[in-house]
């Protein structure tokens, strides 16, 4: 593979899996700090 | 006025709203719109849309649904009387979707079934064409009932209805809560197999090398605007009615980013996936690779059965799971559609979930039994890109001028949904509304409808005829199907929000 492409596919990856997972700890933090439950709204 | 259904949880809401997201477009239309737009380079005008318009349009729906409490069409009524129409356009928009998405749903399944024995044989577009759907050379009109795809159309409308009358949280969510993760590992498994295929890296290289003069050139920015606004299920009624089912206190915004980049890892998986797949088929074909890139319903019934075949090991195995993992993304966008117009026909004609289910999905799985006709494929092809390219983009730029300008609703909607979630967005969000979506959005229909009036040849060489019956006639029959409904009066304490909101409706 050319080097362009394998740093343009790792840089996607990290901005939208990265994206993802930074979203749902944050969802998992604040979620606990609001309801104290597992509905997590 | 009963108490408005609820989900049970903040993740079976994100399950079934990415399910929505996530579906058959993911894996046949984002691959080959990221490699014929700049390869890598189309990350840039991708992100850019993401932020701009997918994100801001999600936020805004949740924000309209939440805020307003109900189906699209009474949400828009309680925002404004001028706005309901536009709520019934998207409910009718849904619906023609509804109708031929399920048939493609009952060809996966099909396909399943002759993945246990490689049923396709050595000539999987003759078989798909000729022998599984009998479609003829040309179009024409309906031609009679083919058995093999009404049997899992009618197991299709099983499920689906199935789901939708047990309820949003016994039914929707705990249906997504299976199917979704059941989908992540299938498809994870699909894309771990596709890159460890010989010539997988030749693939990858084709759909990530960039192209960076490509920036330069205004298509490919609104070929990435295009492909958000269809990939993520907005302005198609259905995140609306999804958000008005959350309860008060609710996180709008960074559900809205979870949904969105779900959505997003879901399509650059099946980027990694698909050309990984073409990597192969090429090598194994000793083409190269650009000559096997594929879209659409050949993609997946022509192309991947061929590379199927020449699979070296457990072509059976990789078979029934690509299949499958697509029968359960494309149930978990179906279930999401019918609930658009099970919803807003229960609160306009004031009746029971099982009645709409009925009444609503019923008449779908009739309508939909004319795409499980001999011609129903070129039925499907016609009804799908005007009522996604002209229906939808119009409803959609509609509703966010709307929105916008003539009820001035964004202030409002950013300091309810910062009220209420941890992700506070800022202005940007209001310009990207205000300016950029609604521009590129018009630049969008404009562009398309230049195509189609003044385009050199028919939408993929069709009789004009044909269509006007099946492409234009089915975008106008929506515009007055919805126009109608809006005529329907209302009942006083239905649109009454403060009532719905003290009894919780």
């Amino acid at each position: 593979m050319d080097i362009s492409a394998i740093i343009l596919m790792l840089v996607g990856m990290t901005i939208i899996w990265g994206g993802l997972i930074a979203s749902i700890l944050y969802a998992i933090r604040v979620g606990r700090h609001k309801d104290g439950g597992d509905t997590g709204f | 006025m009963a108490k408005r259904e609820e989900w049970g949880s903040r993740t079976g809401f994100i399950l079934a709203a990415a399910g929505s997201a996530i579906g058959l477009g993911d894996v046949w239309r984002w691959p080959y719109i990221a490699y014929s737009n700049g390869g890598g380079a189309f990350f840039i005008p991708y992100l850019f849309a993401f932020l701009t318009a997918g994100i801001p349009i999600l936020l805004l729906e949740y924000a309209i649904g939440h805020r307003y409490r109900g189906s699209t069409p009474l949400s828009f009524r309680r925002i404004g009387k001028g706005f309901e129409w536009v709520g019934w356009w998207q409910v009718a928009i849904s619906f023609v979707i509804g109708c031929y998405y399920a048939v493609i749903i009952a060809w996966a399944i099909s396909y399943t079934l002759f993945s246990f024995g490689l049923s396709w044989g050595q000539d999987p577009e003759s078989f798909f064409i000729t022998e599984y759907l009998q479609a003829p050379a040309q179009p024409s009109g309906l031609g009679g009932l083919v058995g093999g795809v009404l049997i899992p159309l009618l197991v299709v409308w099983g499920i689906t209805l199935f789901v939708l009358a047990r309820g949003v949280k016994r039914g929707i969510e705990l249906a997504s809560r299976i199917m979704m993760p059941v989908f992540f590992v299938l498809f994870i498994l699909i894309v771990i197999r596709s890159v460890t295929l010989p010539g997988a890296l030749d693939g990858l290289n084709t759909l990530f090398k960039p192209d960076w003069a490509a920036l330069t050139d205004s298509n490919v920015w609104v070929a990435a605007y295009a492909q958000i606004f269809f990939s993520l299920s907005i302005c198609f009624a259905i995140m609306v009615t999804y958000a008005s089912y959350l309860p008060k206190k609710a996180d709008l915004s960074n559900t809205a980013l979870i949904v969105g980049f779900s959505n997003s890892t879901v399509e650059l998986l099946a980027g990694i996936g698909v050309f990984g797949a073409l990597g192969f088929l090429a090598a194994a074909s000793n083409s190269p690779v650009t000559k096997v890139v594929d879209d659409g319903i050949p993609l997946i019934f022509i192309a991947f059965p061929t590379l199927i075949d020449q699979l070296p090991a457990l072509n059976q195995l990789f078979a029934i799971v690509f299949f499958l993992s697509l029968v359960i993304a494309g149930l978990t966008s179906q279930i999401s559609i019918v609930e658009v117009y099970v919803s807003a026909l229960r609160e306009k004609f004031d009746m029971g979930r099982t009645a709409s289910v009925l009444i609503g999905g019923g008449a779908a799985a009739l309508v939909s039994v004319a795409f499980a006709t001999r011609g129903g494929l070129y039925i499907l092809d016609a009804a799908d890109h005007y009522i996604n390219e002209i229906g939808a983009v119009s409803a959609g730029l509609l509703e966010v001028v709307l929105a916008a300008w003539i009820y001035r609703q964004i202030e409002q909607l950013r300091e309810h949904s910062n009220a209420i979630s941890d992700v506070r967005v800022g202005k940007w969000w209001s310009w990207s509304l205000m300016f950029v979506t609604p521009v590129v959005l018009a630049f969008i229909l404009f562009d398309n409808l230049r195509t189609e009036l003044f385009g050199a040849r028919n939408y993929e060489g069709y009789p004009t005829d044909f269509l006007l019956r099946y492409g234009w006639m089915v975008v106008v029959a929506s515009l007055v199907f919805g126009v109608a409904l809006t005529l329907k009066r209302w009942n006083e304490e239905a649109i009454d929000l403060g009532a719905a909101r003290e009894v919780g409706a």
